[in-house]
Parts: C-alpha cells; sequence; structure tokens
C-alpha cells in the first residue's frame, strides 16, 4: 500500500453538508424491515386472491370483512387503514432508502471499469433497482385498477370478483402482459431482498446461507405462481 | 507465449488516463503477472518511455500490496489468488488482456495501476484493533478459546487488507473487509471490551471514506484472494444492529 500523506485517524466532513449521516447499515436495516412488512402484506394478499377459485360470492364477501375485520371493538375499516398506512410508510422509507443507497453506490465509484463482465451476481440481485422501480410503478396502476377502480372497465366498488374478470379480459391481454411482467419482477425481488435481508440484519450464516437462498426461491415461485393463477384462470375462461 | 496488454494509463490523480496498447513478445507461461509487468517496463524504460507504475512488495500472496483489475477482475481470474501469485500460464497465447487499477472514489488513483488505499488504513484506525498490555507474551493457554471461534476469526483474519472486495463491488463498498475485521476481532476474547465501540466507529469510518453500502450481492467474495466468506457481512450487521440498539455501551 502506498503512503500518500497523512490525514487523521478519523476523518471530519467538514465538506460534506448536514450533520451526522444515516449510516448505509442503518439505511440497509431500514429496508430490510420495511420489505419484510411489505413480503408479509404479498404473502397475505396472494392468498385473499385465491378466493377467487371459490367463486365470486366467497372473494365479494371476504373483501367485504377485510373492511369489517376488528368490528365491533373496532370502527369499520380501522384495520384496513391502519395496514394502507403502515405499507405506505413502508414503500416510502424503503424507496428513499434504496435512493439514497443507490446515490453512494454511484458517488463510490465515479470512474467505471473500460472491461467488467458481472461475475458473481445473480439476475436478481443485479436487476433490484430498476425491478424496483417497475414494481413502483406497477403498484400506481394496480391501485387505480382495483382499488379505486378508475382504471377497471368494471370499476364497481365492492365487486371485486366481476373487476378482476373485466380486468383479464382475453381483449386486454396487454394488461394482462403488464400484470405477469410485475409479478415476475417481484418475484425477481422477493428471490434476493428476502436472503439479503435476513443477511442485512444479520441471520444468515455460511451454515444456513444455501438453506436461506433456496427458501427465498420458494417464496419467490409460490408468490409468482399464487399471483399468476388469477389471471391466467381468467383468461383460460376457469374464472369467469 | 505472446500477449497484447491494454494498460490503463494515468499521468496523476488529475489526468484523465486512458488504456493504452502494449504486445510482450517473450512473455513465459511461468512467469507471475507482475514478472510479465517488470518485462513489459524494462522494455519501455529502454525505449526512453515511462514504466508502468504498480503495487508491489512481497510478491508471496501475504502483504496485500499488489493489486490491479485484470479482465474485469480484480487479481485476474484465477480463484483465490493474489495478482502476484497469479501465473501467465492461466492466459491463453495471444490473448488480449485488460489490466486497469481498483475503481473506487475512496481509492484515488495516484498513477497508472497505483491507487491510494490509506482510507483502508483509516477504516483499521478507527476502531480495529484491541488494547491489550504489551511486553512478555502472555501463557498461551491463560485464554481459552473455543475450536469453532479460533478458526472462524482465523478465516477472517486472513484478511490482507488488498481492497479487492471494494473494486468487485458494484457499489464499491468495504463491507467484506469491515465484516472481516469485526468478525476476527469479535470471535476473540481478547476483542471484546471495544467490540460495540469498534463496529461503530469503524462503519462510521467505512462510511466518511465514501465507500458504499452492501446490497450482498457477493462479487466481493469471488473476487477475494483470501477467501473471505460473504457470512462475515452478517457479523458485522449484527454486531452493528446489536451496538445501536443495545444499552450496553463499552470503552
Amino acid at each position: 500500500m502506498v503512503t500518500v500523506g497523512e490525514r487523521p485517524a478519523v476523518r471530519t466532513k467538514a465538506g460534506r453538508t448536514g450533520p451526522v449521516r444515516v449510516t448505509s447499515i442503518q439505511l440497509k436495516i431500514g429496508m430490510a424491515v420495511t420489505g419484510a412488512i411489505m413480503l408479509l402484506y404479498l404473502v397475505a394478499h396472494m392468498i385473499g386472491n385465491l378466493k377467487i377459485f371459490f367463486g365470486a360470492e366467497a372473494i365479494d364477501s371476504y373483501a367485504a370483512w377485510l373492511r369489517e375485520v376488528g368490528e365491533p371493538a373496532l370502527p369499520a375499516e380501522t384495520v384496513l387503514w391502519i395496514v394502507r398506512i403502515v405499507l405506505t410508510v413502508s414503500v416510502v422509507v424503503h424507496i428513499v432508502s434504496a435512493t439514497i443507497l443507490a446515490r453512494r453506490a454511484h458517488r463510490a465509484r465515479p470512474v467505471k471499469y473500460a472491461y467488467r463482465p458481472p461475475v458473481q451476481g445473480s439476475y436478481a440481485a443485479r436487476t433490484m433497482r430498476w425491478g424496483g422501480v417497475i414494481i413502483a410503478l406497477f403498484v400506481v396502476y394496480h391501485l387505480l385498477d382495483l382499488t379505486t377502480g378508475t382504471l377497471n372497465p368494471n370499476g364497481v366498488h365492492g365487486e371485486v370478483h366481476a373487476n378482476v374478470v373485466a380486468d383479464f379480459a382475453p381483449g386486454r391481454w396487454y394488461v394482462t402482459l403488464f400484470y405477469a411482467l410485475a409479478v415476475i419482477a417481484v418475484g425477481f425481488h422477493v428471490r434476493h431482498g428476502l436472503w439479503s435481508g435476513l443477511q442485512t440484519i444479520g441471520r444468515s450464516s455460511a451454515a444456513t446461507q444455501t438453506a436461506l437462498k433456496g427458501t427465498a426461491l420458494a417464496v419467490a415461485v409460490l408468490l409468482v405462481v399464487g399471483f399468476l393463477s388469477v389471471p391466467f384462470a381468467v383468461l383460460t375462461g376457469l374464472v369467469a | 507465449m505472446k500477449v497484447n496488454l491494454r494498460v490503463w494509463r494515468q499521468d496523476g490523480p488529475a489526468d484523465r488516463g486512458r488504456l493504452v496498447g502494449y504486445r510482450v513478445d517473450d512473455a513465459d507461461e511461468d512467469m507471475s503477472f507482475l514478472e510479465l509487468m517488470d518485462v513489459l517496463n524494462e522494455k519501455l524504460i529502454l525505449d526512453g518511455g515511462e514504466p508502468v507504475a504498480f503495487d508491489h512488495d512481497c510478491r508471496e500472496g501475504i502483504c496485500g500490496a499488489c493489486s490491479m483489475v485484470i479482465n474485469g477482475q480484480p487479481h485476474g481470474p484465477q480463484k483465490a489468488t493474489t495478482t502476484c501469485q497469479l501465473h501467465m500460464r492461466h492466459f491463453r497465447d495471444g490473448e488480449t488482456i485488460t489490466v486497469e487499477p481498483f475503481r473506487a472514489s475512496a481509492f484515488p488513483v495516484v498513477k497508472d495501476l497505483v491507487v491510494d488505499r490509506t482510507a483502508f488504513d483509516r477504516v483499521i484506525a478507527s476502531g480495529g484493533y484491541v488494547s491489550a498490555p504489551t511486553g512478555a507474551a502472555p501463557e498461551a493457554h491463560a485464554t481459552p478459546v473455543p475450536k469453532a471461534n479460533a478458526d472462524r476469526a482465523f478465516t477472517a483474519a486472513a484478511c490482507i487488507g488488498c481492497g479487492a472486495c471494494v473494486a468487485a463491488c458494484s457499489n464499491g463498498s468495504g463491507s467484506l473487509f469491515l465484516g472481516a475485521k469485526i468478525t476476527h476481532l469479535g470471535e476473540m476474547p481478547q476483542g471484546q471490551p471495544e467490540r460495540t465501540q469498534r463496529v461503530v466507529r469503524m462503519v462510521a469510518q467505512h462510511d466518511a471514506e465514501g465507500f458504499g453500502g452492501c446490497t450482498n450481492t457477493g462479487e466481493c467474495a469471488v473476487a477475494c484472494p483470501k477467501e473471505i466468506p460473504l457470512d462475515v457481512i452478517s457479523q458485522l450487521n449484527r454486531d452493528y444492529l446489536t451496538a445501536t440498539t443495545g444499552g450496553r455501551r463499552t470503552a
């Protein structure tokens, strides 16, 4: 190692703006925790979606129950709004942390290699950032489609079954295609994110690494299959 | 054997730098990569040119001085091998080999392939030590260390601080280096007194130096010539979490 000039052991960041920065590890822990919250929600959401295979009545009443859960101890829609607020905060923390970390990563390597093929990183790991952007854009569309009903061809509140069937009608193949791509993006995101999150909170070791990565892959595949089963059931006429 | 080299030439920190092609006709498959660079430099000097500056010291694979990104991989394509221990027999005759310096804002280029890695020294100075009384060596069995902890500490202590992990990381993160130090000292009884403050201070210094965050991609562990396992980063994160959320403060 070459020593070029002596600098104090602990360098103060006089040149940087702002007080003490949040460390990268703190940002990562924030992403791991919010990622876990969103993943738990996704699992519940995917299982809930499967109600559509039990008929219109099953899923419509399930959707209604989601608004009533907790009654009469809690007023109507209390649980629903708690979930919505927690998810919104999670999404914001996750995206803000990811943005700060991505900016730091760019600053950490201002000059790129002339030649550097990726060696180790899985496709999932390398597409976390842009995959995340695709998912975020999809979530906006998804809320306008099936929560507010604005972009849904049926768009009647409470008619979940009818809205879904209208949404994934064969004539609207591009909606199904976008949905499928977004769900696959979620699968890749979860595949790396679940394991990465466990490593971030210090719950991975050499002994458990393979098992944890396998679990992450299994969860990702289950999520993708579960979520895609609905549009493909509509497309093939299994749910109509 | 003959090789075509594309070597990064940069006159100084302020220079933009560029890749320059060289042809070495009298390479030998038993040469180390650094010896190939020596042969190239002898030619350059004889021709009245400026030799390529590169870092090297022990040439035995243990000092951590040699660097270089060879064909896109820190320390070249051979697994668990430093540049000085990489031999030309791993390359094809007539192959074009691209040689660049480690690239990270925390490792500014001094000249050609030489980068300033004192950022690592400052990270070590911030907490990578134990306060042990110096003097006569203590009795070896006075402090028992369980075998598993000793093995793990030793695996992590193999880190030579070369910076290949930073060079390989797509985020320019020094997390594998940091994790190696935290694991090495944290697994030993002697490392316990400063364990909490060590991780907090070293992480703060790591970030202040401009290294990026970890995305657990694993490029670092592949590039590491000493095969430091990726899970030292898990141990780093866990120690950091414990240190920053627990009430206990040491030293």
